[in-house]
Parts: C-alpha cells; structure tokens; sequence
C-alpha cells in the first residue's frame, strides 16, 4: 500500500469533481432527500449533504446495484442472440465512510471466489473510492469490533480526514487514488504535520469477535435464543438491503415479446420464500431460523469459507429495522453468553 | 403506565392469557415490542407517545400464536386493525385481549370485539386537519405534478417489503408480488416494477388499511405510503360511506354490490 | 469485459421430447455451438441451469450420462414458472443451459464394488444417469441392483428403459408401485420402497448404496439401510435445496456453512449427519 499524505482545501474538492468529471468519470456522492441520504450522481460538490454520520444505503449499489441485467436477449424466428453488457462507466464514490470501504473486498469474496463473476469485477475495477473519515459516531456504530476503525484506510483509494481548518488530510492510498491525485496535481499541497487521529470519531470496542466467532457455532442449536431475539422480526428485507456486505440476489427474466433481459436483483436470506420449493416445502420455515443464519453467515460461515466477516459495523440495519431489532446488542448477547 | 402493568401482571399471574405484547425500552431513545410472558417482567411494559408501532401485526405471526393467547397493547389504530382482522376472518372472538390505550393514555381492557367497537365508536376517525392539508396539497397538484411527485417518491424503494411485513392486514402467506404465475409485479425494484408494486397494494388496502403509518415509519428509505392509503380510505369513505375496523364483521366494499351504491364512478 | 459472463448459457436445440409420466417429459438437448459441445465435459450427479427465455432459470440434474457425449438429458416435472414454459416447448425450439455444476459421484473410487440404486418417483433422473454411466463401463462394476417406485404404474418414468434393463440381465431391477397404483397387467412389485428394499435384503458388503427420492422416502428408507448394514460413508444422496445462481454465490442453497450447488448436490449420509437440518 502507497502512502503519501497530501492536504486537499476544502473549496479544492469542487475542483476535484471537476476533473475528475472531464476525465469521464461519474461521481456519486451523499445527496440528501427528505430525512434520508443517498448516494447519488452530483453535478457539483454543493448538492452533497453536509452532515450525516451514516448515509441510508450503502454505497454497495455502485459495483452491486440493486437490479442489473446480466445480458440481454432476442429472439429471431428459433434463433435467440444474446448480447452482453458494455464496460461499466469509471465511477468515483466520493465521502463514503471507512466502514463502507471496507465492504468492497467482502462483496468480491464472494464475486471472485472459484467462479469469477466478470461484471462485478470489472464494476469494482472501475470503482475508485475517496472516503471521508469519521469525525461522528452513534450508538450503532460498531466498526471497531469487526476490524475497522473511523480512521482505517481499508479499501478506500484516498482517505480525507477533516482537520481543524476545515481542509482535508488527504492519504494517498493505491494506483487509483495516485491516478485521480495525477489528473489534478495543483489540489494536493503538503500535507501538514498533524495526526488525523485526534479528528476521528471515538468508536469503543463492544464486544469480544474472537468469542462471538467461538461461540456461534455451538449457539447454532440453542432455538430458544434465536426465537427469543427474534420474536419482534419482522421479515422483511430492509436490514439486508441498507447493508453494504449482504449479497444475496434473485434472478429474474423479462421480456417483451421477442426481446428480453435476465436480471440479477437484490435478496434477502430474512424473506420467508428465500429458501421455499416450489413444493411448499421451506428448509427455514419460522423467523428465527432465518434470523439465526443471518446472524451465522455473517458472523460465523463468511470467515470460515470466505476468511472475511460479513459485516462492517456501519448500524444501518439496526437503525433502519422497522422492528428495533439491534444487531448489536445481539452480537453482545451471544458473544458474553456463558 | 403502572395500570398498564398491574393489569399485564393480572392476566399473566391468572393464566387468562399466556404472552403480553407490548412495547418496552428499545435502543438509545427508542421502544421496541416486546413480549411478556412472566408477571415479573410486566414492569418493562412502557405506553407514551413514542409507542406507536401496530403491535395487531404480531397476532398473525405463527411464532406468536405459537406462544398462546395474548394480550395487545392498543393504540385506536391497532384496535381498528384488531376489528378489520377479524371482519377478514383472521382472529376470533375471544382469541385476543386487547388493552385499549385512549389518545389521552387511559387504558381500559376490551377482552370482546363487541367491546372494542364500543370502544372505537367513541372516536372520530376523520383525518386530523394536518393530514387532510398533506392530502390537499397532493390534491392541488396537477396530473403531472402528482406522477412526478410518485415517481421521485417510488424510485427510492428497494423492494424490502418493509411496509408489507410491518403492516397488519398485510398478512398472506404467498402475497400477490410473489406470484409468478403470471408475473403480476416485476420482482425488480426498476420504475414499472416499483409503480406496479405500490398501486397494486395500496389498492389491496383500500378499505383494509386502518391508518396506522406503520408502512411509512417502517420504509428504510422514507417512502410516504400512508399517503396513497389515506387518499383510497378517503375515496371509499366518499363512495360507500365505509371505514375499515370499525366492525368485527363487514363487509369488503370493494367486493360487494349493492343496489344502492353510487356507481358514478364508472365513466 | 475481460472475462466470460459466468450467467450466459449456453444455446440448446431440444432434439427430442419424450413424454415420461404425467407432467414429466425428458428433453434431449444438443449444443447450437458444435464448437461448444465438443468442448462439454461433466461428471455424474452434476446439474444445470435450465433456462426458458423470457421465463428464467430452473435447476434440473444432467440426467443423460457422460459416456454418451454430444448432447445432454433433463427430465422435468412441471412444477412452476420455468418448468412450466419448459413443457410448452417443441422439438427444434431453443433453450439455455448453464453448467455443469456441483460436485459429482465418485464413480472411480468405485470400481470393484457393488452398486445399489434406490429412486422414488419424479427422482430417478440424478440416478439414471449413473446408472447408464455404470452400465457403459459395466467391467469395471460387480452387482449392480436398481430399486425403484413411483405412486402408480402411471407415474414411472423411463418406462422404456426400465423395459431395457430388466431385459439386460447385467443388472437386478425391482420396479414397485405404492398399493392401490397398480394395473391388472402390472408384473412388478406393490408396496412402498423402503418394504421393497428390506425384502430385497442386497448384501451391504462391498456396496454402495444411493438414494433419490422424495424427503418421506428418503427418511423411512435410510434407517432400513442402516439396518442391512450399510454405512452412513457408504450411503450416498443428492439435495435439493432452493437455487439460483448454482454457483456459490447468491446464498439460497446455503446448508449451514455449505452450499449445495458447490460443496453438493451430492452427499454422503455421512456428511448430511454433520449438517444443519436446513435441507
Ligand atoms: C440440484 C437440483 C436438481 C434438481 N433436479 C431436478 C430434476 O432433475 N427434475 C425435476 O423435475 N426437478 C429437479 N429439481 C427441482 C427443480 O429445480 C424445481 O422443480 C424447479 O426449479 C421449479 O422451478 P419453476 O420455475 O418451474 O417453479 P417456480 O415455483 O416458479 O420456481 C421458483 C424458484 O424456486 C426455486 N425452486 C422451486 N422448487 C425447487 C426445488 N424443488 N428445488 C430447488 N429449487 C426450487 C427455483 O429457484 C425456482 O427458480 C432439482 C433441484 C435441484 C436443487
Ligand atoms: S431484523 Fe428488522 S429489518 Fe431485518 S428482517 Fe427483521 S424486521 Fe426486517
Ligand atoms: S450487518 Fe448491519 S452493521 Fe453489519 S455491515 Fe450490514 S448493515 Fe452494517
Ligand atoms: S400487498 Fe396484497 S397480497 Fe401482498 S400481503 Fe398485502 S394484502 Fe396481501
Ligand atoms: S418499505 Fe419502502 S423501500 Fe421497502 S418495499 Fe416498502 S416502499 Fe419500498
Ligand atoms: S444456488 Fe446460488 S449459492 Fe448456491
């Protein structure tokens, strides 16, 4: 990993966009709508949102969208011509969190291991990440107890820290982020001598990994703790779609006659038909089995098959479940569980 | 409150019912349902303005049913959800307490449906002035303001299904979104699939939907949904004169036909 | 892009329909490509992504067997969206097809041993094709003994080849039929298959013995092989969990830890022992 430290002034960021947006990149950054924040294509670094500790979705829509065609086809006569996709558009994420960074690699685990999936490879390829450290935390934050800090440099390609003049500690991190640097050198001063440390978010530590990791796999048989924490889930897909690590997607056809597209769309392990046969047969038929291999996917069967954790300790899911339901406070349970 | 919690450690103590559900401290400022099983846990129960989740969508759950009879802690909307369940034959008499919660926070144990009706007719059930100039204002708006107004509001949805599993007469086990023979509604949450989903449940909700805002509350990415449910109760308030969960049995006035039903809405 | 897209099928003309049972057809599919299906190579009990353009995918075992390269089997009940359009194909109409995927029966580990089929209705494909993979290497296999039910007569498939083998005199064949699905000129057994297999008595010696059928029958037929002496290692069977992608990527077929497309669809019953009960 490069590091280079550079300041980037506040009123250079506009510039930044700029360029990058001349070199044909497109730029998504927090826009605000109503009470939510997402991110969105800007025009100028002025629509962004100015203050928010997590955005409501993830930045994962960028190398994952929420629906996506995996070709298309049309049919001719008896024939059928399927045609693929182009290359994706050079894109830049602009103040992501470091928690979000940090979930690309967990995405491509899953993309690149034994098959390659080429569209989400060469999305994330085209993918550069300029994320925006944490000055702000709340109650659902828990990055610190999966791996990640407010101030990690995991997966991002530049990491602004805020400093005390309101400018940005920039650190320079990989190629992408010393190419976006190239395209406007003049934006990146000397860096000042100053730790980024003291303008990070304090995040504490909130429960033991190593024993939550332990202890999973006997908890797996213990019904009455996931019906317990369960019992107010809802069901729906709302914890799976705000989280920037879940990756569970359907397949879908349609079409118009004699042409049409197979869509890949957004799914969710917490919906009761996920697993459900045409039969009517349902391998997880009540919530709590559900809820119970979310908990284990994440916690447990991601680090042993793709040896990274499925979560980042963003809280979206917690602040978004319409039922309260805390993954945190969860974990917490289980892992202190004698 | 503490009446609350005497009358949950009552009907727990005495066996009359096996699970209370209520609401209890949540995260940070938030409540969250809770389900009480002991008389010595009644003292997590809370009842203030922060409870306003419809705790009538746990009643179907099989988990909970699984628990045995309950008791509900009812806001008038849950109530009324209460009634429309069992006017969809859902729930029957006697099946379910309802612990009646006034606007002012009196509670007062309705254990029949015939008492829950009483109870509501005490009520008005018009929109308050704040939500009929929200309906205005969309009202006001022209054809093309209004479809822009939607779609800006639709594209944000990602298809979580937050709104149905939070909502309480959203309870088929197989919805109509799930059906694919035919495909009624694109799966994906691309702009047909999206506008098809929402005007084909609001349209199942007419008449059904008891006005609690739990679909609004529970949509991640801040979708107004009660807004389209509001203007169809109030379309079929306009056209039938019917309001849903108010009676333990109605009829569906979507599904019946009645000589005397003005029909001037066929154009 | 740089690399193949993972998700494109391959093209395939249905050669022939046969008509099997009621609502189960079996299509033989050749590769609009011949370039492709010069190049297709797969093992026994490994499955596919069938597709209906327009419709979507199914996931449908190879049924035909690999020493019979140039085209591929499914046989399908029409159960739902895709099966469903499936059937409402034609000969000379094209469909997709991804695959080969998941893991295979160790066919090589044995040579020199017994092999005993048992299949219960609409499950016969995944077997089918190891058993014709079986009788094209016949040498290399001692005993072969096939036991397989259906509801009625009606219902067998392959009834041609179930025909065939009972002619063959290389392998034992026990045809059955649940009581009251038999017809005034059927020759077979009656009775339920795990009553069939316990009367058969097949030696556990040097045998491996296979299962496919539906979860009930799976479930009363193991303990009775247990009780003839076959080992849970010895004892082999194929899941079915929900799929999607069939390529360990989109979480639906996750069993515990494991995912059926990758790590499955075969497992010994060994194996399932040491897995959650979310098949
Ligand atoms: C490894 C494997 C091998 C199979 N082999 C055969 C076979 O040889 N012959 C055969 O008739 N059937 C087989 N099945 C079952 C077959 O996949 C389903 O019947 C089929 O997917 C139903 O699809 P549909 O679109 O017609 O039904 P719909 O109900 O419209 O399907 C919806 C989706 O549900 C899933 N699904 C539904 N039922 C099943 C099921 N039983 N198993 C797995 N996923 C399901 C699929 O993902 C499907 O896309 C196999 C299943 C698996 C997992
Ligand atoms: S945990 Fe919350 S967000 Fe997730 S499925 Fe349950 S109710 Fe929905
Ligand atoms: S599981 Fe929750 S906290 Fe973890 S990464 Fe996903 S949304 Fe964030
Ligand atoms: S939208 Fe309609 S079909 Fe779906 S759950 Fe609600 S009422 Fe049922
Ligand atoms: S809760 Fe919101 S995002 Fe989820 S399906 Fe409903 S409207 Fe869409
Ligand atoms: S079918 Fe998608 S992971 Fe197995």
């Amino acid at each position: 990993m490069i590091i280079e430290k550079k300041l980037l002034k506040q009123d250079s960021v506009e510039k930044l966009f700029a360029k990058l947006k001349a070199d044909g990149r497109r730029i998504l950054a927090p826009k605000a709508q109503g009470d939510e924040i997402f991110f969105e294509q800007v025009a100028s670094a002025s629509e962004m949102a100015k203050d928010y500790i997590q955005t409501t979705l993830s930045p994962k829509g960028a190398v994952f969208p929420r629906v996506e065609a995996l070709f298309r086809y049309q049919m001719e006569g008896k024939d059928v011509k399927i045609e693929n996709n182009s290359e994706p558009q050079p894109t830049v994420i602009f103040g992501l969190r470091p928690c979000d960074a940090a979930s690309f690699a967990i995405l491509n685990s899953v993309f690149s291991w034994d098959y390659q999936d080429s569209q989400f490879k060469s999305r994330l390829a085209q993918t550069a990440a300029i994320t925006v450290s944490c000055s702000r935390a709340d109650e659902y934050c828990f990055c610190t107890s999966v791996g990640g800090s407010p101030g990690d440099t995991k997966g991002s390609d530049i990491l602004l820290t805020r400093i005390g003049s309101g400018d940005y500690l920039a650190e320079i991190l990989t190629e992408k982020g010393k190419a976006m640097v190239t395209l406007a050198p003049e934006l990146f001063a000397e860096a000042p001598s100053e730790d980024k440390e003291k303008y990070l978010a304090k995040v504490p530590v909130k429960f033991d990994l190593k024993k939550l990791t332990e202890k999973l796999p006997e908890a797996f048989n213990n019904n009455e703790l996931w019906m317990e924490q369960s019992l107010r889930c809802l069901g729906c897909g709302a914890c799976a779609f705000v989280c920037p690590a879940c990756v569970c997607f359907d397949i879908q056809d349609e079409s118009k006659r004699e042409s049409g597209v197979r869509l890949r769309c957004w799914d969710s392990c917490g919906f009761s038909l996920f697993t459900a046969h045409t039969s009517g047969h349902n391998p997880r038929p009540v919530q709590s089995q559900r809820w119970r291999q979310r908990v284990m996917h994440k916690f447990s069967y991601f680090n042993d098959r793709q040896k990274y954790l499925g979560c980042v300790g963003c809280g979206r899911c917690s602040r978004k479940c319409p039922a309260d339901m805390n993954l945190l406070e969860h974990l917490k349970a289980i892992a202190e569980a004698r | 409150m503490e009446e609350l919690r005497k009358k949950a450690r009552e009907l727990l103590t005495s066996g009359a019912v096996k699970v209370i559900i209520g609401y209890g401290p949540g995260s940070g400022k938030r409540v969250r349902a809770v389900f009480v099983r002991k008389p010595e846990q009644a003292d997590l129960l809370i009842c203030d303005d922060r409870c306003l989740q419809n705790l009538a969508v746990y009643l179907t759950k099989p988990e909970v049913k699984a628990l045995g009879k309950a008791a509900v802690v009812a806001r008038l909307p849950t109530l009324r959800a209460i009634l429309q369940l069992a006017a969809e034959n859902q729930l029957t008499d006697g099946q379910v307490v309802a612990l009646g919660i006034s606007p002012e926070g009196k509670m007062t144990e309705l254990s029949q449906f015939k008492a829950i009706e009483e109870f509501l007719a005490g009520f008005s059930f018009e929109l308050s002035a704040e939500e009929k100039a929200t309906l205005e204002k969309l009202d006001q708006m022209t054809p093309e303001q209004r479809w822009q107004f939607w779609q800006e509001q639709f594209a944000k949805c990602v298809r979580c299904y937050g709104c149905r599993a939070s909502c309480p007469l959203c309870y088929c086990e197989k919805c109509l979104a799930e059906c694919n023979q035919p495909q009624w509604i694109p799966a994906a949450s691309h702009q047909i699939g999206n506008l098809d989903w929402h005007i084909i449940r609001a349209m199942h909700l007419a008449n059904r939907c008891v006005n609690c805002g739990d679909c609004s509350r529970a949509c991640p990415v801040g979708i107004p949904l009660h807004l389209l449910n509001q203007k169809l109760a109030e379309e079929v308030f306009k056209q039938f004169g019917a309001r849903s969960g108010m009676k333990a049995a109605q009829e569906y006035a979507l599904c019946n036909w009645k000589l005397e039903d003005r029909e001037n809405f066929i154009k | 892009m740089s690399e193949p897209n993972i998700y494109q099928p391959f093209l395939m003309r249905i050669d022939k329909i046969t008509e099997e049972a009621p609502l189960v057809k079996t299509f033989k599919l050749v590769f609009v490509n011949d370039e492709e299906g010069k190049k297709f190579q797969f093992k026994a009990g490994q499955f596919g992504e069938y597709s209906v353009f327009g419709e979507g995918e199914c996931t449908l075992c190879i049924a035909s067997p690999p020493t019979r390269p140039g085209y591929i089997e499914c046989t399908f009940r029409q159960a739902g969206r895709v099966t469903g359009a499936l059937a409402g194909k034609e000969e000379g109409e094209i469909i997709g097809f991804r695959g080969p995927y998941g893991n295979t029966f160790p066919l090589e580990q044995w040579q020199g041993k017994n092999l005993l089929f048992i299949a219960g209705g609409i499950a016969l494909p995944p077997l089918r094709c190891v058993i014709w993979n079986a009788l094209d290497l016949r040498d290399r296999f001692k005993e072969i003994t096939v036991i397989y039910g259906a509801r009625s007569v009606a219902d067998l498939v392959y009834k041609q080849e179930l025909e065939e083998w009972a002619k063959r005199g290389d392998l034992k064949i026990l045809t059955t039929v649940d009581p009251g699905g038999e017809t005034p000129d059927w020759k077979g057994e009656i009775g339920f298959v795990p009553a069939v297999l316990e009367k058969a008595d097949p030696i556990c010696e040097n045998t491996v013995a296979l299962v496919c059928g539906p979860p009930i029958m799976i479930k009363l037929t193991l303990p009775v092989l247990a009780k003839l002496g076959f080992s849970p290692e010895n004892t082999f069977t194929t899941l079915e969990n929900r799929m999607k992608c069939g390529i360990g990527k989109c979480g639906h077929c996750m069993v515990g830890k494991y995912f059926v497309c990758k790590d499955g669809p075969v497992f010994t019953l060994a194996q399932l022992n040491q897995l959650p009960p979310e098949y």
